[in-house]
């Protein structure tokens, strides 16, 4: 079984995030980029897919700078192929549409059966990476996917509503699906190995070129959520405070 | 439906889930503002019994087949695409949820429209709409216009109120037919009921999370009542799991799990570093402790330092009505 | 040839044949382990011969049982003569060993430690029928009472014999010379004289068939290190045992997969393994309910060791290759150890400290997580925490850029090391930086050095986890590349030494870190490494830092592993205790028999999986106990775990556990008097400690 990783490098929030005061926009400059959590879950499916139904693992990244330790990591893992795509811009935070538009020009001449992503990035504004490439593929597309089992060209998969409830959807033909927890959590991988990957391994270039995408939702400014340091004390007596804890989570929009 | 404010209502077995409120809460505004008509569309089978409670829109269109009867990705998404190719609204409103996100880019790409995701409210101005959302973790709030003339947006719950969207008045109904569907490549099989054993807190969105100040065992069920009343389950701190008066599978902190809940309400919890290691990425706290100087209160959003024992009781009241 | 000297020489042959063979077996699974060595150092492993074999010295630790081995060790050094006089007496009968079956004070020496010998052996049969310790559990106690026996047996027909002989006036000396002799033959003085023949005769009889018997099965078990002792002692390993040996990635795997994988030099170790159960006693992790024994550990690598070493030199032809394949497929850890063992172990060193033998528990553990950790088999929470140390040089998650964070809350600017010179380099270490509850204790050490007008400096961002838990836990990659990068930024600042505030760090950086510009030299050969409390006892001792008010008081003081244990300071921290005006109270376990927190060896990045008395509450109870109502630590790492343990032993209100430098700082500070907070600390420090 062939799978694609598809893996996007999204700001690493143990940083502080601070506003570009010239663009308005989040200060790219010292943010330091990491794969997205939810990717990472993606590549440990796939390859717990591969060791299940033999097959190749191809991961594909655009290079937003630095990625070269994650893709070699990935080989570690277990991935056979590692691509990076290199194009101008990237640098600067790509829309999930964009991104998907490259990706495809990509895979053009990559053969899979199933291409795995995270069901959404933190930081993904203008939808999904995995929903718009499916649609652009003509692919179907399952999101919320907690489990893969493969049987005769078929895929049923597991998708996670709330509350611990979950659904069994069949998907024929090649597809596209949005991971939000590989079976076991991702593994560990000895930096011993991952140094001999970079020694043994080689990390695949694409050049993209100008790339056009219409209909882009664009962000116009960004701001940082107030923030204290010390929790709102509620006061009053026992019953009020009852009462203004209830309406606060309510507004909270925590029982939706 | 065109030029209209569009709801895609969500029915999970049965039920209209409450993002659906919201949804329709900020699409009146939105519609009203815009001078243009709300419209809940409705996908499923048998679900005509539902628009009863469907009165916060103007009028409800309805695509029912056998096929629609459960959730299955590619055949709504094939149903929207047909019923937006013949109509285009001003707003495609999907929950930013695990069916409304399976649909929202399908949707976008198929009919050439932009969509804004995790959108938290809107507001109006000049005939123009604008989406604020809350991302990178919740440190982040980015703002943008909604292009004309369609747009996608994913909404997420906090922004309006459910009990805005929910009007009791039974509005118009249109019945659609849908499109043929045999080339639909997702098939609902089945649907897993979550185990009745031992609850996996990591999982859960909302925890109500014990600590010393309970002092015994006997009102831990105070805290059990007030987690069914939200929805989530009880968690506790190293004391409370050490007097066993939780099972080690409730241990919230180093020595024990690394929760991300939604909502954390701490009760009699101290805040010592290693629980708080344990629920670091709370999106909400809220810290009940009869000393004012803990330290859960410099985590916290939010505190009380009343009687937690007889704060619970009230509280759960408070949330069933 | 006589009938007997034939039996004598056929027992003989057979004897020493079945022992040989025996031998050789083991000798030959030796050769399946890598390589080792180089040892060198001669004269300082033969004194160690001298002292720990000779002397006993480990063993006498645990005073009862050491001694009836001492007795039992240096009686059959002193006795051997004899049993090689029964021999030779076996094939040539009328044979006197010259001089030593003549000389009177031999004879009387003799005479009175097999006396000793006997009263030894029956004082170990009684312990362990009657006393029960708990460090034999696990032991194979069928072989130690029979070996008693067999002793008691070899000295009581010896005793009998010469008894006889002395009574039929055929002793080779005067009865005078063998009293203890002579009392034994004495009740026997009434039978006739064939019969006392025949008795003496049967004496000798038995006393040869045992020492014969006992011969074959010495290889067997545990009394294979009756063979291996000394070379096991004179082969032990002289590097500091704070130094770890490096993962062995030329021989193909990184760590201990499968038995082979270790050197022979480790499986000489399991081969010396007596037992006795020292190790397991002082063991953290066995004595709070983890499935961890190194008695256990060893003997379970030394009978697979066996096993798989014959089943790889047995012919695939031989019957029972069913059993042998599915020995060949036994996975080390999981069939042969559990996993949660290897595990389990807090790398304290107790045991390593505590055995006679000096066998090594540590490395083979950290060499078999190595090849656990290669095969990606650990728990999730460790894996968690390596991410972010490979991620962000931390196992908190933080960002390395909050490193110094802790800094602002004082009202003076700490030197940057990176863009200027100093004479003492503060590596922090990560607990003391990140954790907020430890903020305080590094502030406050700051304002101790400031105090004493150190110059001093941090590498602010530029520094990482040191590694040594890291490696500790079998990812040497990890550690390799966080040494890496604390080296290169260490190279860039000019320094004269480095001064740490926890104990691991100072471990590795003292023991393991090499600089490799051209030639290999260890760091601490170029740049001399301290421990605070090293750095503290200089200055108070040179007067750079002044006592301006004393802590009166009664507290006690914890040797914290790395410090104590595997480094050799124990001293210093007392002295500084002492110069701020406390009493310290020993607790029972101190010094290099102090408890482990539990922290160590990576667990503090683990789940703690079942325990039926964590090692801090222990400890915290061993301290509550002496009445002393302050125990004072010296690691950031064991006032966490303390703290925590103080709560949950239910303790609060009757210890508290403070760092040495926060009393140093309150004792050194110059405006206590302004600062409300300090004061308040010091009343209740002051009260707490005269609770003692």
């Amino acid at each position: 079984m062939d799978i694609v990783v598809l893996i996007k490098f999204v700001p690493d929030l143990v940083e502080d995030l601070e506003i570009d005061a010239s663009t308005g926009l989040l200060d790219r400059s010292f943010l330091r980029l990491m794969p997205n959590e939810l990717d990472e879950h993606a590549l440990e499916q796939a390859v717990i897919l591969k060791e299940r139904h033999g097959g190749r693992v191809t991961v594909l990244a655009l290079d937003t700078g630095d990625v070269d330790e994650a893709l070699f990591t990935a080989v570690a893992k277990g991935a056979d192929r590692v691509i990076k795509i290199t194009g101008d811009g990237f640098d600067q935070g790509l829309g999930s549409r964009r991104i998907a538009t490259i990706l495809r020009r990509a895979l053009s001449d990559v053969r899979f059966d199933l291409i795995l992503t995270g069901t959404q990035a933190v930081d993904d504004l203008d939808g999904f990476v995995g929903a718009f490439l499916a649609a652009d593929l003509g692919l179907p597309y399952v999101g919320y996917v907690t489990q893969v089992a493969a049987a005769d060209g078929r895929v049923v998969v597991r998708k996670e509503y709330p509350g611990g409830l979950n659904a069994e959807i069949e998907v024929s033909g090649p597809a596209v699906l949005g991971i939000q927890a590989a079976e076991r959590a991702p593994r560990y991988v000895v930096t011993s190995k991952v140094m001999e990957a970079m020694k043994s391994a080689k990390i695949e270039e694409f050049a993209v070129d100008e790339v056009s995408v219409e209909n882009e939702f664009a962000i116009s400014s960004m701001a940082l959520p107030e923030s204290g340091t010390h929790a709102e004390m509620i006061e009053g007596t026992v019953p009020q405070i009852a009462q203004r804890l209830a309406a606060l989570l309510k507004e909270r929009g925590i029982l939706a | 439906m065109c030029g209209e404010v569009c709801v895609v209502v969500e029915v999970l077995r049965g039920e209209v889930k409450d993002i659906t409120y919201i949804m329709l809460a900020a699409g009146r505004q939105l519609a009203a503002g815009l001078k243009t008509k709300l419209t809940a569309l409705l996908i499923g089978r048998d679900v005509q019994k539902l628009v009863a409670q469907l009165g916060a829109a103007d009028r409800i269109v309805c695509v029912e087949h056998a096929d629609l009867e459960e959730f299955n990705p590619d055949a709504y998404l094939q149903v929207l695409i047909a019923v937006f190719e013949q109509h285009a609204p001003r707003l495609v409103m999907f929950g930013h949820t695990a069916t409304g996100t399976d649909l929202a880019c399908g949707v976008a790409h198929r009919l050439r429209w932009p969509v804004a995701t995790a959108c938290w409210t809107f507001s109006l101005g000049n005939g123009t709409v604008q989406c604020s959302s809350l991302t990178c973790g919740g440190k982040l709030i980015a703002n943008g216009p909604l292009p004309e003339p369609s747009c996608v947006v994913t909404v997420m719950p906090g922004g309006y109120k459910a009990k805005d969207g929910q009007v009791h008045k039974t509005p118009a109904v249109e019945t659609v037919s849908a499109p043929g569907l045999d080339q639909v490549r997702t098939r609902f099989k089945q649907y897993l009921e979550p185990p009745a054993g031992d609850v996996d807190i990591t999982k859960q969105r909302i925890l109500v999370s014990v600590g010393r100040g309970i002092q015994n065992k006997d009102n831990l069920a105070l805290a059990e009542k007030l987690a069914a009343a939200l929805g989530g389950v009880v968690s506790g701190s190293r004391p409370v799991i050490d007097q066993a008066w939780l099972p080690t599978t409730r241990l919230v902190g180093k020595s024990g799990k690394q929760v991300k809940p939604k909502l954390y309400v701490a009760i009699g919890i101290s805040g010592a570093p290693e629980h708080l290691e344990g629920v670091a990425e709370a999106e909400l706290m809220l810290a009940i402790n009869t000393d004012p100087k803990a330290p859960i209160f410099d985590v916290a959003q939010y505190g009380a330092t009343c009687n937690a024992l007889e704060l619970m009781p009230l509280l759960t009241e408070n949330l069933k009505r | 040839m006589s009938l007997s000297t034939a039996v004598v020489l056929l027992g003989l042959v057979a004897s020493v044949g079945l022992f040989g063979y025996r031998c050789w077996q083991r000798m030959q699974h030796l050769r399946l382990g890598r390589t080792a060595g180089p040892f060198g150092r001669w004269s300082k492993r033969i004194q160690g011969v001298l002292v720990f074999v000779g002397g006993q010295t480990r063993l006498l630790r645990v005073p009862g049982t050491g001694i009836a081995h001492l007795f039992i060790f240096w009686g059959f050094v002193l006795l051997l003569p004899t049993i090689l006089q029964a021999i030779i007496e076996g094939l040539f009968p009328d044979f006197v060993l010259p001089f030593f079956a003549m000389f009177g004070p031999l004879l009387l020496v003799q005479d009175i430690v097999a006396l000793a010998v006997t009263v030894a052996v029956l004082y170990g049969l009684y312990v362990r029928a009657a006393v029960r310790p708990e460090r034999y559990k696990g032991s194979h106690q069928f072989e130690g009472n029979l070996v008693l026996c067999f002793i008691f047996t070899i000295m009581a027909t010896l005793l009998c014999h010469t008894g006889i002989r002395q009574n039929l006036g055929e002793a080779h000396v005067a009865a005078a010379w063998q009293p203890v002799a002579a009392v034994v033959g004495l009740p026997l003085r009434g039978l006739s004289p064939e019969t006392q023949e025949a008795v003496s005769e049967i004496c000798w009889w038995v006393h040869l068939g045992v020492v014969l018997v006992f011969l074959t099965l010495l290889p067997l078990g545990k009394h294979f290190h009756v063979v291996t002792s000394i070379v096991n002692v004179l082969l032990r390993n002289l590097q500091p045992p704070g130094r770890l040996m490096p993962a062995r990635r030329d021989e193909g795997a990184e760590g201990a997969e499968r038995i082979e994988q270790f050197s022979w030099r480790q499986m000489l170790d399991w081969y010396s393994c007596s037992e006795c159960g020292r190790c397991q006693d002082v063991c953290p992790a066995y004595n709070s309910g983890a499935p961890l024994s190194p008695k256990l550990l060893i003997m379970g690598l030394r009978a697979h060791l066996f096993e798989r070493g014959q089943a790889l030199r047995a012919s695939p032809e031989d019957g029972r290759s069913a059993s042998r394949e599915a020995t060949l497929n036994k996975r080390l850890v999981g069939d042969v150890l559990s996993e949660e063992s290897v595990w389990a172990c807090t790398t304290c060193n107790a045991c390593d400290r505590e055995c006679p033998l000096f066998v090594e528990h540590v490395q083979p553990i950290v060499d078999l997580r190595r090849g656990l950790l290669l095969q990606q088999r650990g728990d999730k929470t460790l894996a968690t925490a390596l991410e972010s140390l490979r991620r962000y040089g931390n196992s908190l998650g933080k960002s390395d850029k909050q490193r110094a964070k802790w800094t602002t809350g004082l009202d003076f600017k700490i030197k940057d090391v990176r863009k200027q010179p100093v004479q003492t380099l503060w590596f922090v270490g990560d607990y003391a930086s990140y954790s907020p509850a430890l903020t305080q204790v590094a502030q406050a050490t700051a304002r101790v050095f400031q105090t004493a007008g150190l110059d001093f400096g941090l590498l602010f961002d530029a520094e990482r986890n040191a590694g040594n838990d890291v490696r500790r836990v079998g990812e040497e990659g990890l550690f390799e590349l966080l040494a890496q990068k604390n080296i290169a930024a260490l190279q860039k600042c000019q320094f004269e030494r480095i001064v740490t505030t926890d104990p691991h760090t100072y471990n590795t950086l003292k023991n393991e870190y090499v600089l490799t510009n051209g030639h290999e030299q260890p760091l601490s050969a170029k740049t001399p490494v301290l421990h605070y409390t090293e750095l503290v006892d200089e200055l108070t001792r040179d007067g750079r830092l002044k006592v301006l008010r004393k802590l009166d008081g009664a507290v006690t003081y914890h040797d914290p592993c790395y410090l104590g244990r595997y480094n050799g300071i124990y001293e210093a921290p007392r002295r500084v205790l002492r110069a701020v005006g406390c009493r310290v109270i020993e607790m029972p376990r101190n010094r290099d028999r102090a408890l482990c927190c539990g922290a160590g060896g990576g667990r503090i990045w683990m789940d703690e999986g079942k325990v039926k008395e964590r090692p801090a509450e222990s400890r915290v109870r061993e301290a509550a106990a002496l009445g002393v109502g302050c125990m004072v630590v010296a690691c950031p790492k064991d006032l966490s775990m303390y703290r925590d343990a103080v709560k949950t032993a239910g303790l609060e209100g009757r210890i508290v556990v403070r760092d040495l430098i926060e009393l140093v700082d309150e004792a050194t500070r110059a405006n206590a008097g302004s600062d409300a907070t300090a004061v308040a600390k010091t009343e209740a420090m002051a009260s707490s400690l005269s609770a003692g």
